[in-house]
């Protein structure tokens, strides 16, 4: 009786075994990868707003201090978006018919909030704090990247939990002093960099790449050996950084 | 090579040839309408209805979570972890006859092992469904397995749990792999044999393109003793990590060393009773007679009797332990166990699995086979109760009395566990309407061998016309 | 607290910018909040539509099941269900407010009329916590769990929302005044003679002043004062002994020694919460060289009291007139005779032994006369006063107020009564049976009711009014012995409510805001000038200093008061219920739920009967039996309670509500109960004879418990206890006959699992004073978002408290010579058996010796809870983190007042959220839970501490349990620095770990139980 098969039959058989075989690999890795780009993270991907509000023209070219409008970021949790009222101090007089600004003078007069949308987001089981990491001198931008640059904000970084732990794992990598003023307490350097940033003057390599929120900690072990001083002298417990309960309650 | 096991008649009954094999074996698939038969259809449709019951109360579980079990604080655990248990056990008869018994040369194997191993993979898949659905939150169950994530998480390397999900799924896979390679050459058989449009190319293709050629044959010895060689040590250890489960705790009855080879014994013990189960009556009903013969069943029920005097030993020892340990959680659960509530349940495990299977020294009542079915339904039953025994049981009592409370299984309990039984059943019965459940080419392996003995004993005598002439299967015309 | 200094200029502001608009739409406003997507988030776990499943039809479920699964823990496929999260900022924000951080104002609960201090913890505009008020002179910052629970009831969908008149129909308080206006405009005409207001007793000073204007204005009306559980007992016994009406304010600091007559001044008698603290600390024993103070108690019902007691004696309701005689012929000098008669001969003897630092304390529903021979026996022991005093009486209740009530029934029935206004109180429900309260009511033309909730009396009223919770209210309170405190809103009101002193001031003079009342009731205490500073520092810490009532000097007047012989044979006894009360908190899950101490029931009440009644009525618990008295029939499920005593039955208050919210009406879900109110009558009130019960069916009842062992049987290590004497030769209360003296085995790992040069947190426990109040379990509850599960579950032993109270009897079942109390939460073992089986590390330990528990890795194997010798992890079985969705599955249909369904459960929803701890996570179906040390609290004073550049001090961080525990039972600190608290309680020799030979080294450690027998008596 003839063959069913022709031969070449074999060849795809043996092709097909090998795809199916493959295929949960193949499907594991695209997953990973979608799950780490922006498609998922949102980095890097402009978030359109209720008022397109410029960080870019507020921050850096007026020069306005981060802390002015996120009041709450030396005292809270939260570093707080502000009140209506906040913006309303200066655009009562300035721009003050802008048709940009509409929604602004509407939720000021209807008493009714401005519903932006949220660009960094933790999940609810995630405690961060904003307070202690602007107290260790952790800068706005190493996790926010260049906000002063942006025009409509992005998401600086995945906010990811293996993101977080790269430095909550070896802080001494991301800590950073600025020898130029050793006078200056942690907290005080985070908001002076951005005075030398506006200001023009010199950075260093390392507040360069900070400040652009390209490279955001220095693999070179001197740099490191700096940091683990540094780590002491604030006396931070790095054990006890990587425990469940820093972050989930 | 010379079998040791003393070759007689009796492994195969009647005139057969190669020929008869291929029809008595291969009609079964290739004849459908052999089953044709209310027993087939009947019991199918019992066990498909009841694989719908398991659908349903997997959707209610997983729309409301396990609070629709029985199980509380303290007992975390309740019929989803008894189940799984029983049914990894069940799934141990197969690979130990395929692997166990082929590399001990036993003959006697190749008429039940496709069977026994159909069983186990079944069983496996059964057993697979309560790992799983028991975590609250099943969707994200795949964290028990390692890789590396965005979490930076890994799991938990010291808990048994994950122990158990290799262990789970190697012994799943070498098993399938052991099955599908026996297959291979019977479905070529089956394929040259075939007739109807549809099942040649099926029958094809599942066949691999085996031609039976001697490279094939090589190739085939070689990895099936390999394969062999790898599932031996697997058939060993997949119960005793289930085990670990418990004996790894700190729960007075689950603390004890005795589990690991307690936990294998019980094993093949529920393995071969369920064996037997499956195949008197299936034996019956497609008149397989001649090549599952009551030498077969003797041989299994032996296996069984010992295996359950392993157990019935291990239950003495639990008892033994708590009253020699002087240890009072143990002693006032083994009291519990003894008198307390669930009193019928140690009880009767001591019945089953002690009692009964005694009856299996009398070698008239081996040969009984209704004896012999009541007996394995007995065992299987006891095996059931055993966990029962040892997982709600143990986690009623505490060792802060405050926190002692009732275990009352839920109608989903007995629907999840009806539902897995469905599932078994069904899967058996496609298998054994659509696979040959009785190994065709080792049959025809053996007979060769049985007529080569023959010869060896009548000397002189003229070699029988049809002992070797047949072309071994499937070589292509 | 420095946030408090500003908060009522804050309020202040407030009112300003919200002048003219309503409550309601302010409400509205509150309502767009709560739709944020941040309250939404609240809720939910990281399967990321698990909310929305709960509406889904089956179809979309699949499809959303599917999507899940696949993308269950991507942190960006939230979007994908719930789209893009918003940040509503404020328009204007509030100055001292930092979005974040918590404000804590001063206020007052009220309780029956008596004011205790609060200090309300607020988020954003929510409050969402009640601790102690430390400058309150009872509380001393320490709550009970009334206290609470309270804040539960501030967000109870249930809560009524609107004015309604007649069978629900929805009104406005404009057209409520017109009607109301009028009505007492024809009254001015005759003096008000047709007039009556019925009212609960208060003590605030606003409420008071108000009431005698409109006195003045109408002398012919008249206010009748009824409270179903009142002091009536107490003040007509001191008339009696004293010729006056006075209420006795105890001093137990002073008090050596104490005899109960089945009172209960732990967890119900005004000031039981300064009478706990100050008792416990003259019982605290600190190293071997202590000494204790001793208690007596006569018990009828088992109740706190008694389980703390030295010597106990179950007597029946009815029998301890006879005790309380027989003691006073002892202490006066007499022989005593009757039963007992040698035991009170001892008593007496050491009472006497303590001039001025000994005390004889009256159950307030024991009757006058016990009443009046317990104050002549204290003015005899107490001749300077140590430890007692009396003052006027706190509350404008009468001493009569069940003949007020007859009174004013009788005028209803005789038709003399045209309108009736009755301030908050449920009469329909609980007043005396025969006097067929609601057939009077219905006789009445023009009828007003003021409350919180839609109760049967509010069904029978023509006018049903919303009365405002007292978060959203303001208002005065008199604490037990007198000092005015204030009682502050922290909240606008979440409907239309109002406030009592609003409603009078708007219906019998003019419309004034309940502020400007209270400052005006207060202007008139203080001289104008340091008026606004004192009105300011009064507020802020929210009490008026010195205005505690001063004592009046009182001697016994008058003869022995002859008691009543004891009730031969059965008799019932009225009790109210140890959670709900009166009833007045039957809508609050954490109350229903929270476990009787020593019964440990939960959602119900139940015919409580002794071990041998029990036996020789051949019933056993959860038979149902019929309780005939009065002739009127109610069926009740048994509970034998070891240690009750014999020949009584208890029933309590509170339960077989008919309307007053879903959870206090439902009796499927919940347990629902019986109505004890419906056998009682004026002519005992406390306690009379009963016929034999018929039992109606056996078993036929389950009833839900959280324990049902009550004995420890073998010898294990749980409770350690002696006497004070047995102390003294062995600290370690015979540590060695279970440990065979070796004090540490060995073990073959590493003793420090880290090496970590941090503080290490732990805990100790001290048994000795902990009285069993259930504080702690519901502090524990408001502050860890712990869900209620409802009846049925709590019977499938699935309930959700982090912190249980365990209860062991010693000794004879039916009467137990030892009842110990022992608090579990999880013990944080240093060796933790839950670590090593968690298959993903969702259970690990933490540098500071913390078990953490991180709920979004746990996949929920149980594993964890089945390896826990202590078995305190608790497992959400089903989606039970939507705070007490009970109330959304079961509105009962009248109920829905303010709204139709839809909003009702919406409102539901967002309302229960805003209850939510922002602070911690809200745990959803399918994961285990436990205590945490509160890791919170911890975190964020280490966060403040590393900013200051300090490690946390001893004593700044306190857990939830620790911070309302009355009598400072629970200790937490560091315990690697000797000098913290908790470490010298640690090395103290009755401390000791929790089943030790498991090796498990908890971290909590318990303090052994001691007693303090009488030689003369136990000899």
């Amino acid at each position: 009786m003839p063959n069913i098969f022709k031969p070449n039959t074999n060849t795809y058989a043996k092709v097909s075994l090998l795809l199916a075989a493959s295929l949960p690999l193949f499907g594991g890795l695209a997953l990973a990868a979608w799950s780490r780009s922006p498609a998922n993270t949102k980095v890097n991907v402009p978030l359109n707003q209720p008022v397109p509000f410029s960080h870019q023209h507020h921050a850096w070219e007026l020069g306005i201090d981060c802390g002015y409008c996120h009041t709450g970021v030396e005292k809270s949790a939260s570093a707080g978006v502000p009140p209506t009222e906040t913006c309303m101090s200066c655009h009562s007089q300035i721009w003050t018919n802008s048709p940009l600004l509409e929604p602004v003078r509407q939720s000021y007069e209807t008493g009714t909030p401005l519903k932006w949308n949220r660009v960094n987001k933790l999940p609810e089981f995630v405690y961060f704090n904003h307070s202690i990491h602007v107290a260790r001198g952790v800068s706005c931008n190493q996790c926010h990247g260049p906000v002063q640059n942006m025009n409509i904000t992005w998401k600086g970084n995945p906010f990811q939990m293996a993101w977080c732990l790269e430095c909550h794992r070896a802080p001494e990598k991301y800590i950073y002093k600025d020898e130029a003023n050793p006078k200056l307490t942690p907290r005080e350097q985070v908001f002076n960099l951005y005075w030398k940033y506006q200001a023009g003057d010199k950075l260093s390599p390392r507040e360069d790449s900070l400040i652009r929120g390209t490279e955001q900690y220095s693999a070179d072990p001197a740099e490191q050996a700096k940091g683990r001083t540094l780590i002491n002298t604030y006396g931070v417990k790095v054990q006890q950084l990587a425990d469940c309960s820093v972050c989930h309650r | 090579m010379a079998p040791k096991e003393p070759l007689n008649d009796e492994l195969i009954l009647g005139q057969q040839s190669n020929a008869t094999l291929d029809n008595t074996i291969g009609d079964l698939v290739l004849d459908q309408k052999k089953h044709n038969n209310k027993a087939w259809v009947l019991t199918f449709l019992v066990g498909f209805g009841m694989l719908h019951l398991f659908l349903a109360s997997v959707a209610w579980l997983l729309y409301t979570g396990i609070g629709i079990w029985g199980n509380n604080i303290p007992s975390g655990w309740g019929f989803d972890i008894i189940n799984f248990v029983w049914w990894i056990g069940i799934g141990h008869a197969g690979t130990l006859i395929s692997a166990i018994l082929l590399l001990m040369r036993q003959q006697w194997r190749n008429s039940i092992n496709r069977f026994a191993e159909a069983m186990t993979i079944f069983a496996v898949i059964c057993a697979a469904q309560y790992p799983l659905l028991h975590t609250g939150r099943p969707w994200v169950a795949y964290w028990l397995f390692p890789y590396p994530n965005i979490l930076a998480m890994w799991p938990q390397f010291r808990s048994p749990l994950i122990w158990d999900v290799f262990a789970v799924n190697t012994y799943a896979t070498v098993s399938v792999l052991f099955w599908l390679m026996g297959l291979i050459p019977d479905f070529a058989t089956l394929r040259d044999r075939a007739t109807n449009k549809i099942a040649k190319p099926i029958l094809g293709i599942l066949s691999f393109g085996w031609r039976g050629s001697a490279r094939h044959w090589h190739r085939y010895e070689q990895a099936y003793l390999l394969l062999a060689g790898l599932s031996t040590p697997l058939v060993l250890s997949v119960h005793t990590i289930v085990s670990y489960d418990f004996a790894v705790s700190i729960v007075p009855g689950w603390n004890v060393t005795v589990f690991p080879p307690y936990f294998v014994a019980g094993a093949v013990f529920a393995g071969f009773a369920m064996v037997l189960l499956l195949i008197i009556p299936i034996r019956a009903m497609y008149s397989l007679k001649d090549l599952v013969t009551m030498r077969h069943i003797d041989w299994m029920a032996k296996i069984m009797l010992a295996t359950g005097l392993i157990v019935f030993y291990g239950y003495i020892l639990e008892a033994f332990y708590a009253w020699y340990s002087g240890n009072p959680y143990e002693l006032k659960l083994l009291q519990w166990r003894f008198t307390g509530p669930y009193w019928p349940a140690y009880w009767l495990l001591i019945f089953f699995n002690g009692i009964v299977p005694q009856l299996m020294w009398n070698p008239k009542w081996r040969q009984n086979l209704m004896i012999v079915w009541v007996v394995s339904m007995g065992v299987t039953i006891g095996m059931w109760l055993e966990r029962f025994v040892i997982i709600p049981i143990s986690l009623t009592v505490n060792y802060l009395p405050s926190s002692d409370r009732m275990y009352i299984p839920t109608f989903w309990d007995f629907a999840m566990f009806a539902g897995t039984i469905g599932l078994f059943v069904t899967l058996m019965f496609l298998f054994v309407r659509f696979a040959p459940i009785i190994n065709i080419f080792e049959m025809k392996d053996l007979l060769h061998k049985l007529h080569q003995e023959k010869q060896r004993k009548d000397k002189g005598g003229k070699p029988e016309p049809e002992a070797p002439a047949e072309v071994p299967a499937g070589a292509g015309e | 607290m420095d946030t408090k200094d500003t908060q009522s200029l804050n309020l202040e502001a407030l009112r300003a910018k919200l002048a003219g608009k309503t409550g309601r739409r302010y409400w509205r406003s509150m309502e767009q909040i709560a739709e944020t997507d941040e309250f939404k988030m609240w809720v939910e776990d990281e399967f990321p539509n698990r909310k929305a499943i709960l509406e889904l039809d089956r179809r979309q479920l699949l499809k959303y099941m599917g999507a899940s699964m696949a993308l269950a823990g991507l942190s960006g496929c939230r979007q994908v269900f719930l789209g893009q999260d918003k940040i509503v900022p404020y328009v204007n924000q509030p100055e001292e407010l930092v979005p974040g951080r918590p404000l804590y104002y001063a206020s007052t609960f009220t309780h029956a009329g008596y004011g205790q201090g609060v200090l309300v913890e607020q988020h954003e505009g929510r409050p969402t916590k009640i601790e102690g008020n430390p400058d309150h002179p009872e509380n001393k910052g320490t709550s009970d769990h009334w206290m609470q629970a309270s804040i539960l009831s501030m967000y109870d969908p249930d809560r009524s929302g609107s004015v309604t008149t007649k069978d629900g129909e929805i009104g406005t308080w404009d057209g409520f005044f017109k009607k109301s206006r009028a009505a007492i405009a024809s009254q001015k005409a005759k003096k008000g003679a047709g007039l009556r207001i019925l009212m609960e007793a208060t003590s605030s000073p606003t409420l008071i002043r108000q009431l005698a204007a409109i006195q003045k204005s109408l002398p012919e009306a008249s206010i009748h004062v009824w409270d179903p559980v009142n002091r009536d007992n107490v003040r007509q016994g001191s008339a009696l002994a004293l010729g006056k009406d006075l209420e006795p304010v105890y001093n137990f600091e002073n008090a050596q020694i104490v005899v109960s007559l089945d009172a209960d001044f732990f967890s119900s008698m005004p000031g039981h919460l300064r009478y706990a603290k100050d008792f416990a600390n003259a019982r605290r024993v600190l190293g071997a060289e202590a000494e204790m103070n001793r208690l007596y108690a006569f018990e009828s019902t088992p109740g706190l009291v008694g389980a703390m007691a030295d010597h106990r004696w179950s007597v029946k309701a009815s029998g301890i007139g006879e005790i309380a005689k027989g003691l006073y012929d002892a202490v006066s000098g007499g022989t005593p005779s009757g039963p007992l008669a040698k035991e009170l001969a001892a008593i007496a003897a050491d009472l006497k032994g303590f001039p001025d630092a000994s005390i004889v304390v009256p159950g307030d529903h024991q009757p006058a006369a016990v009443h009046a021979l317990a104050q002549m026996i204290n003015l005899l022991l107490n001749p300077g006063r140590g430890c007692v005093k009396y003052i006027e009486p706190v509350t404008n209740a009468g001493a009569f107020s069940d003949l007020s009530l007859k009174e004013l029934v009788d005028e209803m029935n005789a038709g003399k009564v045209e309108a009736i206004m009755m301030l908050g109180g449920n009469p329909v429900y609980d007043a005396p049976a025969d006097l067929k309260f609601a057939e009077a009511l219905a006789k009445v033309p023009f009828k007003m009711h003021h409350g919180k909730y839609v109760d049967e009396t509010a069904m029978a009223c023509d006018w049903h009014l919303p009365e405002t919770h007292y978060l959203e209210e303001w208002g005065d309170a008199r604490a037990y012995d007198g000092t005015v405190t204030f009682v502050q809103p922290v909240s606008y009101p979440l409907f239309e409510g109002r406030s009592k002193i609003e409603l009078l001031a708007a219906l019998f003079a003019s419309p004034t805001s309940g502020y400007d009342l209270v400052r005006e009731t207060y202007a008139a205490t203080v001289p104008a000038a340091e008026f606004e500073s004192s009105w300011r520092k009064a507020l802020h810490v929210g009490v008026a200093r010195e205005t505690a009532r001063p004592a009046v000097t009182a001697t016994a007047v008058g003869t022995q008061p002859e008691v009543g012989a004891p009730v031969p044979g059965l008799e019932i006894a009225f009790r109210s219920e140890p959670h709900v009360f009166d009833g007045r908190y039957s809508n609050n899950g954490w109350l229903q739920e929270l476990p009787r101490p020593l019964t440990q029931i939960t959602w119900e009440n139940a015919a409580i009967i002794g071990v041998e009644t029990a036996k020789r009525l051949k019933l056993e618990s959860e038979d149902v039996i019929e309780l005939k008295y009065g002739g009127v029939p109610v069926n009740a499920p048994v509970f034998v309670q070891p240690g009750h005593a014999e020949d009584q039955v208890t029933v309590h208050f509170g339960y077989g509500r008919t309307r007053g919210g879903s959870v206090a009406t439902s009796t499927d879900f919940f347990g629902g109960g019986f109505n004890a109110f419906a056998l009682r009558t004026s002519k005992a009130m406390s306690f009379d004879k009963l016929e034999e019960p018929r039992k109606v069916a056996s078993k036929a009842h389950p009833i839900a418990t959280t324990q049902l062992h009550h004995q420890i049987e073998d010898d294990r290590d749980v409770i350690r206890s002696g006497t004070l004497t047995e102390y003294r030769k062995n600290p370690s209360l015979h540590e060695e006959a279970h440990h065979g003296g070796s004090p540490e085995s060995k073990s073959l790992y590493p003793d420090n699992i880290f090496e970590f040069n941090g503080p290490q947190w732990g805990m100790t426990i001290d048994m000795n004073v902990c009285i069993g109040c259930n504080a702690c379990a519901v502090a524990c509850q408001a502050e860890n978002n712990i869900s209620v599960v409802g009846k049925e579950q709590v019977k499938n032993g699935r309930e959700m408290h982090w912190i249980r109270i365990d209860r062991y009897y010693m000794g004879d079942l039916a009467n137990p010579d030892e009842t110990v109390f022992q608090p579990i939460a999880c013990v944080h073992c240093e060796k933790a058996p839950c670590e090593p089986v968690c298959p993903v590390a969702a259970t690990v330990h933490s540098h500071e010796g913390l078990n953490q528990m991180v709920y979004n890795r746990c996949v929920g194997t149980r594993y964890c809870s089945n390896n826990c010798p202590y078995k305190v992890r608790r497992y959400n079985y089903k989606n039970w983190s939507d705070n007490q969705k009970q109330f959304m599955d079961r509105i009962e249909p009248i109920a829905k007042i303010g709204g139709n369904t839809t909003t009702e459960k919406t409102n539901g929803i967002a309302l229960l959220r805003m209850l939510n701890n922002p602070d911690v996570t809200v745990r959803g179906r399918g994961v285990m839970e436990k205590c945490t040390y509160c890791v919170q609290r911890i975190n964020n004073v280490r966060i403040e501490a590393k900013k200051a550049g300090r490690e946390p001090r001893d004593g700044e961080i306190l857990t939830a349990c620790q911070q309302s525990c009355p009598t400072q039972a629970i200790v937490f600190g560091n315990v690697a620095d000797p000098e913290s608290q908790v470490s010298k309680l640690r090395k103290d020799p009755r401390s000791y770990q929790l089943l030790r030979e498991l090796q498990t080294r908890p971290r909590t450690s318990h303090m052994g139980r001691l007693r303090n027998p009488n030689p003369e008596i136990t000899a």
